[in-house]
């Protein structure tokens, strides 16, 4: 028998991968639609209730009733399985790939388990305004969440309301906006501090809300910045709202006294906890004095991205500040758990009825598969990975990690290619598509990049040390191939679902085409022009 | 919106124009290579002029659309000896002028710049360093569309691409793009002399309009600078009150709360205004001290310029130690896009006014206004008290 | 930390002892602590977390989650006419099958080209949202249909540069909630009084409060009591004449049987999914949509993502990206329009996937099916004595108000004795609508069969007399 095994490894390591994503080349789903066919049926109406009713449509006054049916697309239900299923195929879903490429995401492992419990009937096919008693079960799921993230963090409660993390930060600021008021100083107190390495949503939310914000920039080690805040906070200070770690990974070992600065000055301070995945169960919102916090459910407490939501933001107060939580909070009595939503100086509702219950359930059930001990093996070793990856990742020429030299980061870390792509005439954009070519993808940052060419890796608890390795030896390969043969690497990918776009007509007002129906508009009167 | 099933072809019409001998200095240890006896020193040193050879990276790249451009460019090491490195054919080659066998000047850049403006071009394409691009500069202003080839030692100026191969691919997709869009760069003069004596020097010598992108560019690995200036002039502008005069220092982002006035802004030099009226242009020191004894509030107005984001360098003559000291250090109002902040990541602001006390008083912290509501603390640092920092930093 | 050896779970591979140590050796420290040393010790937390007893298997875990939730009574255990924005449409295998692929499932922000599937299903999804409703231009999802409409008369406002925002009082209350929070102190909310009769938008109290510095009149379509807005195209027409801009809530689901909003003159759509697809989860299951025309001033004013369409450098190939990302706060920070981020961009998959089974011939029946069970259940509870179904004069969907003023129950007595029946009575509008005295909100699905309907009525009327 041959050894094919042999085969696959070069000087004792695995080769890397021939990896292809699936390519369909799939039309757009309106170019399957073929006249009469049908998708599935709704059920039917009885003969008698057809007979009381009437003729519903035709009694509408006409201009309520729709005259042209909609242009949906007619497709049978195999069709449409089919495209779906090949579009699923064309999209890189954690549990394919070794996705630590998407940094201060948390990308992490999440439990099919969960996902059973989250489709029983009990929870999907419940509604919000069922009477109380009939919904004693999800309540209490509600409930004991709820006291699992105060003694996380050691807040006093939390609303599990926010639709995700923006929307919890949103609902933060208007926490401060809300509670200055009270006080007298909403006009005095408008302006919000936060840091340019924290989530451009601290800023965005704080904005929102109707604050002036003030970013700071970090000194010269890439460390928040002290003197910084000093120079920033004055009467005029409603707040503080920062990440910590930030998205740097590094944290910030003055954070207490961030927090005193702004207390002094009459502020209150707010954490965005996105980056706790590293800090569970080793140190709490509460004890560095903050007011309020979050936590993003999608990230640090496994429930799954889908695409882009739905997630889960809890929201965090004081018990100073609970009264102005999102309405209703989860009461329990003793005996029977309820909703009150008698609340009279709460910001009002953040979200539609209590939160993303899907999700909510499903972080419940992590921390009951992990423990009190579970949850800090996750963090130490979220914190082990995320250094060996640093240190394994510098050993390649042209990639660094700037700032906080010789320190040691937590949840993750931002590289700069800039040697590297410097030297090579390529992007860390450019690295990022080729490595796609791989199976494997990196975020560099949100724009615009203040760490020049910057790739974020976050590697969480969920990944072995073999996938780590696996994907420092993807990175290598592709910074080997900058070098020696750039024009690969600038046109990537190659091996992916569709080649290099074009992305300028997505700037372009008379171009950029949203729907189906605007890009045929916009296509025939280009091909119609002189 | 092009079909996607086929594009219209466009044709272009691109403009070379190399200068030989930049980045003659850099190789053998000289910084730059502008005046002609550094250029017999670096020759001496045999050092091999690296703009040529630039130029050639970056015409390969345009082999795939040669059928579709014409170009324009000069005779000999000035452009014509690596147009064929593009694959064209030589009907689509014109050459202006006739060799020459003397070395190359700024005088022949610039001739050769308006030349092709006049005939007629949609981009044009140099290789150099930062002297090129201010002779660019001068020749055309910002009425043409160009791209540089960095060939120099250390560019400074925005209106580079960020590699020579790199340069050739943004030509090759603007040239034939349906939808050119452009924004402003700075052009940069650093101090050349400074340079070699470990002081860096930045004074913006002009702006030119190049093709908008986002990652190809020098300095420009933002998003387009339109929004946030935009926002920043307009807020800027609307906190203007007539009882105040406003200095008004030279700056792309400065000139822009001009247009948000309907004013013309002197692109290099200082304006002075009283709320939102012009009272003087392209003043220097003496009538701005002048103006100031007669005034009682007044504030000065400065954007960062360049890489290094200096603030009040040796080049912002008209705004004096003098007049810096009768303003105060806490009248400078300091705006900016806030692309051009993140491009310092940790690095302070500079000042170096050639008074040690003038620049401790502006030291420290300084709130820089972004756009509407939305402020960042950035430290200022004198630049004596860092230049070891700056020595052999990359400020790309 | 103690010195216990850290416990051995099967989410987290590098917790065997064996990849610990050599990453340890690799890293250079032997302690893991160590690389905490930023965190300051007054900070550092010296205990466990006091938590409950872990389930680390799954037997234990399933056990005790199902024993939790099986305290709660399921819409297909009782007969429900609840509604009021979640309902209990039918989800379709395929819609589950789908938005269960890992693939997607565990997917987030990959680009265009790794994560083409997602571009292209977001992509479709708006295409077909775009038909619904006969605009070129919709949102990838946003959190809810609450947002969705909070966001889109912060959208007017920015647009027009006005300040005040005219709402219809029969605007679902959560709305108006998220509205009042999201708008802030400095715009003005202000609420123009219904018909009592039909429950449509006063006119004259329209023209009253219109000049030229209102930014946005919104109204819901139909409103939250389940009202037809029969004038909604002289609502639209007076709005326009006060340069505002026209705002309409509507539920996609009526969409094949009632005109959409543009029709009438509606500048902005909003509204929720939840319909299409997304199975109720206890109110857990909402995403929000937004949708204008084709015009770069409404395109800028988007927070969301917006998905388009592009060429890519081979002919044919179909490509995707952000449409003018500059203006998010991804690209912006603070100066972008409002915020972004992970909304529910799974369930825009789901709803693509449910518009495209259900195509227009099946928009259509399932439209006229709901509209035809409701006037059955109108009819019959109508005909009991004390109760008036509905209280107004107009045309409804699927929902409607009951009136049990007449009689001499309260509307929480009702539902107690209709939840011994087995069956979950409508919303009790009696707070939320005093005006309108003792009164429920009804709504009727096409999962109701006449059996169920007939079940209801029998059990009302018993509960009346």
């Amino acid at each position: 028998m041959e050894n094919i095994t042999d085969k696959r490894y070069e000087g004792g390591h695995p080769k890397p991968r021939r990896f292809h994503q699936a390519r369909w080349d799939e039309p757009i789903l309106f170019e399957l639609s073929r006249p009469g066919e049908r998708g599935i049926l709704p059920p039917r109406v009885e003969n008698e209730i057809h007979d009381v009713a009437g003729d519903v449509v035709g009694a509408l006054p006409p201009a309520l009733r729709r005259t042209e049916p909609p242009a949906l697309p007619e497709i049978a239900q195999p069709q449409v399985v089919r495209h779906y299923m090949r579009l699923s195929q064309e999209n890189l879903g954690l549990d394919l790939n070794v996705d630590i490429g998407q940094g201060t995401c948390t990308m992490k492992y999440s439990p099919k388990i969960n996902e059973r419990l989250a489709s029983m009937p009990t929870l999907t096919a419940i509604h919000p305004l069922q009477p109380l008693e009939t919904a004693q079960g999800i309540l209490e799921v509600l409930y004991r969440f709820e006291q699992i993230l105060c003694e996380i963090s050691g807040m006093d409660r939390f609303s599990l309301q926010p639709g995700a993390g923006s929307a919890a930060i949103y609902g933060a600021a208007s926490i401060l906006r809300a509670y200055h008021a009270e006080q007298g100083e909403a006009e005095q107190r408008r302006e919000i501090i936060t840091t340019i390495f924290s989530h451009p949503s601290d800023a965005a939310c704080a904005k929102t809300a109707g604050f002036d914000t003030v970013t700071l920039y970090p000194d010269k080690d890439g460390y928040p910045d002290l003197d910084a805040l000093k120079a920033a906070v004055s009467e005029r200070t409603a707040g503080l709202m920062v990440a910590n770690p930030e998205d740097t990974g590094i944290y910030n070992p003055r954070i207490a006294e961030w927090v005193r600065v702004i207390h002094d000055a009459g502020g209150l301070c707010f954490y965005d906890q996105a980056n706790a995945n590293g800090i569970l169960g080793i140190t709490r919102a509460r004890d560095a004095g903050f007011d309020l916090c979050h936590f993003n459910l999608h990230k640090t407490f496994s429930t799954p991205h889908g695409c882009g939501g739905p997630g889960a933001g809890a929201l965090g107060a004081t018990d100073r500040l609970a009264p102005y939580l999102p309405t209703p909070l989860v009461t329990f009595d003793g005996e029977r758990y309820g909703l009150d939503n008698d609340r009279p100086r709460s910001i009002g509702k953040l979200r539609a009825f209590y939160g993303v219950t899907g999700a909510i359930l499903k972080a419940y059930a992590w921390v009951m598969s992990l423990g009190a001990e579970g949850l800090v093996t996750v963090s130490r070793t979220a914190v082990l990975n995320n250094n060996y990856l640093l240190q394994r990742m510098c050993e390649i020429a042209g990639i660094e990690a700037p700032y906080a030299s010789g320190h040691h980061r937590i949840e993750q870390v931002r590289y700069s290619l800039q040697s590297l792509c410097a030297e090579a005439g390529v992007s860390s954009e450019d690295i990022g598509l080729r490595a796609a070519d791989y199976g494997v993808h990196y975020w560099t940052s949100h724009h615009p990049f203040v760490v020049p060419e910057p790739c974020t890796l976050e590697p969480t608890e969920s990944f072995s040390q073999a996938d780590l390795d696996e994907y420092v030896e993807i990175l290598r390969q592709v910074a080997d191939e900058a070098r020696t043969t750039p024009g690969l690497v600038r046109t990537a990918p190659h091996n992916s679902t569709v080649h290099r776009a074009d992305h300028t007509p997505l700037d372009d007002p008379a171009q950029w085409a949203i729907t189906w129906r605007a890009y045929l508009k916009k296509r025939d009167a280009s091909s119609q022009a002189p | 919106m092009t079909n996607l099933s086929s594009r219209p072809h466009h044709h272009a019409r691109i403009g070379l124009i190399v200068n030989p001998v930049a980045g003659l200095g850099g190789r053998v240890g000289l910084k730059g290579s502008d005046g002609v006896e550094i250029q017999r020193r670096a020759r001496e040193l045999g050092a091999i002029p690296q703009a040529l050879d630039r130029a050639a990276d970056a015409m390969t790249r345009l082999h795939s659309i040669a059928d579709r451009i014409e170009l324009v460019t000069c005779p000999g090491p000035m452009g014509e000896a690596v147009a064929a490195r593009c694959g064209i054919p030589s009907r689509s080659v014109r050459i202006l002028g006739k060799a020459d066998q003397g070395p190359t000047t700024a005088a022949d850049t610039k001739t050769a710049a308006r030349e092709m403006h006049r005939l007629g071009i949609d981009l044009l394409l140099f290789a150099g360093g930062d002297g090129t691009a201010r002779d660019v500069y001068n020749a055309v202003g910002e009425r043409q569309v160009v791209l540089g080839i960095p060939a120099g030692v250390k560019i400074h100026s925005g209106a580079y691409a960020i590699g020579s191969a790199v340069a050739g691919d943004l030509a090759a997709a603007f040239a034939t793009g349906t939808w050119r869009r452009t924004r402003e760069a700075e052009v940069l003069d650093a101090d050349e002399d400074a340079i070699r004596h470990g002081v860096v020097c930045t004074t913006l010598c002009g702006v030119l309009r190049v093709p908008d992108d986002a990652i190809r560019l020098q300095g420009a690995k933002a998003v387009s600078g339109k929004i946030g200036i935009k926002a920043v002039a307009r807020h800027l502008a609307d906190e203007m009150n007539d009882k105040t005069i406003y200095i008004v220092a030279p700056g792309t982002t400065t000139r822009a709360v001009f247009d948000e006035l309907g004013l013309d802004k002197t692109l290099l030099g200082v304006d002075v205004l009283r709320g939102r009226t012009l009272i003087a242009s392209d003043v220097g020191e003496a009538q701005l001290l002048e103006l100031l004894a007669r005034e009682q509030s007044a504030r000065i107005v400065v954007t960062p310029i360049g890489g290094q984001g200096y603030l009040f360098g040796r080049g912002n003559q008209p705004i004096s130690p003098e007049v810096l000291r009768h303003v105060g250090c806490n009248n400078v109002i300091v705006i900016a896009a806030p692309e051009k902040l993140d491009r310092l990541t940790t690095r302070p602001l500079l000042v170096d006014t050639g008074d040690e006390a003038v620049d401790q008083s502006l030291a420290g912290y300084v709130r820089v206004c972004c756009g509407v509501d939305d402020v960042r603390v950035v430290r200022v640092a004198a630049v004596r008290d860092i230049h070891r920092e700056l020595e052999g930093a990359d400020t790309r | 930390m103690n010195a216990r050896q850290p416990i051995i779970h099967p989410y987290i591979p590098n917790s065997a002892p064996a990849a610990r140590a050599r990453m340890l050796a690799r890293i250079g420290i032997s302690d893991i602590d160590e690389l905490y040393q930023d965190i300051p010790e007054n900070l550092r937390l010296r205990r466990l977390l006091d938590l409950p007893e872990p389930l680390p298997s799954e037997v234990e875990l399933t056990r005790h989650i199902s024993t939790l939730l099986s305290k709660n009574t399921t819409c297909d255990d009782f007969v429900s006419f609840l509604g009021a924005g979640c309902y209990h449409h039918h989800v379709p295998a395929v819609c589950e099958e789908i938005t269960r692929r890992s693939e997607f499932l565990t997917a987030y922000a990959g680009e265009p080209y790794d994560d083409h599937g997602r571009f292209q299903a977001l992509f479709e999804y708006q295409s077909m949202m775009g038909e619904l409703l006969d605009m070129d231009v919709v949102n990838v999802p946003t959190y809810d249909g609450l947002q969705a409409a909070a966001t889109a008369v912060r959208m007017a406002v920015r647009i027009t540069d006005r300040r005040r925002i005219l709402v219809a009082s029969t605007i679902r209350p959560d709305v108006l909630s998220r509205m009042r929070d999201y708008c802030g102190p400095t715009l003005s909310i202000e609420m123009i009084p219904a018909m009592p009769a039909t429950g449509g938008l006063d006119l004259a109290m329209l023209d009253t409060a219109l000049s030229l510095d209102v930014a946005a009149v919104y109204f819901e379509n139909p409103s939250f009591l389940g009202t037809l807005e029969t004038h909604a195209e002289e609502v639209a027409n007076r709005a326009h004449a006060a340069g505002a801009i026209c705002v309409v809530g509507v539920d996609p689901i009526s969409l094949g049987v009632i005109s959409p909003p543009a029709s009438y003159g509606a500048d902005i759509a909003c509204g929720d999914i939840q319909s299409l697809g997304i199975p109720m989860q206890y109110g857990g299951g909402h995403a929000g949509f937004i949708a204008t025309r084709d015009e770069e001033q409404y395109v800028m004013q988007y927070p969301s993502r917006l998905f388009g369409l592009t060429p890519t450098s081979v002919p044919g190939e179909y490509g995707f990206g952000d449409v003018a990302y500059d203006r998010t706060s991804f690209a912006r920070r603070e100066e972008g329009a409002e915020f972004v981020g992970t909304a529910s961009a799974l369930w825009g998959i789901a709803a693509g996937v449910y518009l495209a089974l259900m195509g227009p011939q099946g928009m259509r029946e399932l439209g006229e099916s709901i509209m035809q069970r409701a006037r059955y259940a109108m009819a019959l509870l109508d005909d009991i004595d004390g109760v008036t179904a509905p209280p107004f004069d107009a045309p409804h969907f699927g929902e409607f108000t009951v009136s049990f003023d007449e009689t001499d129950k309260s509307v929480a007595e009702i539902n107690t004795m209709l939840l011994a029946e087995r069956i979950l009575g409508g919303v009790d509008l009696s707070s939320m609508f005093p005006a309108f005295g003792a009164s429920s909100l009804y709504c009727v699905t096409e999962q109701h069969t006449k059996a169920d309907l007939d079940h209801l009525v029998d059990a009302v009327r018993r509960a009346v007399s």
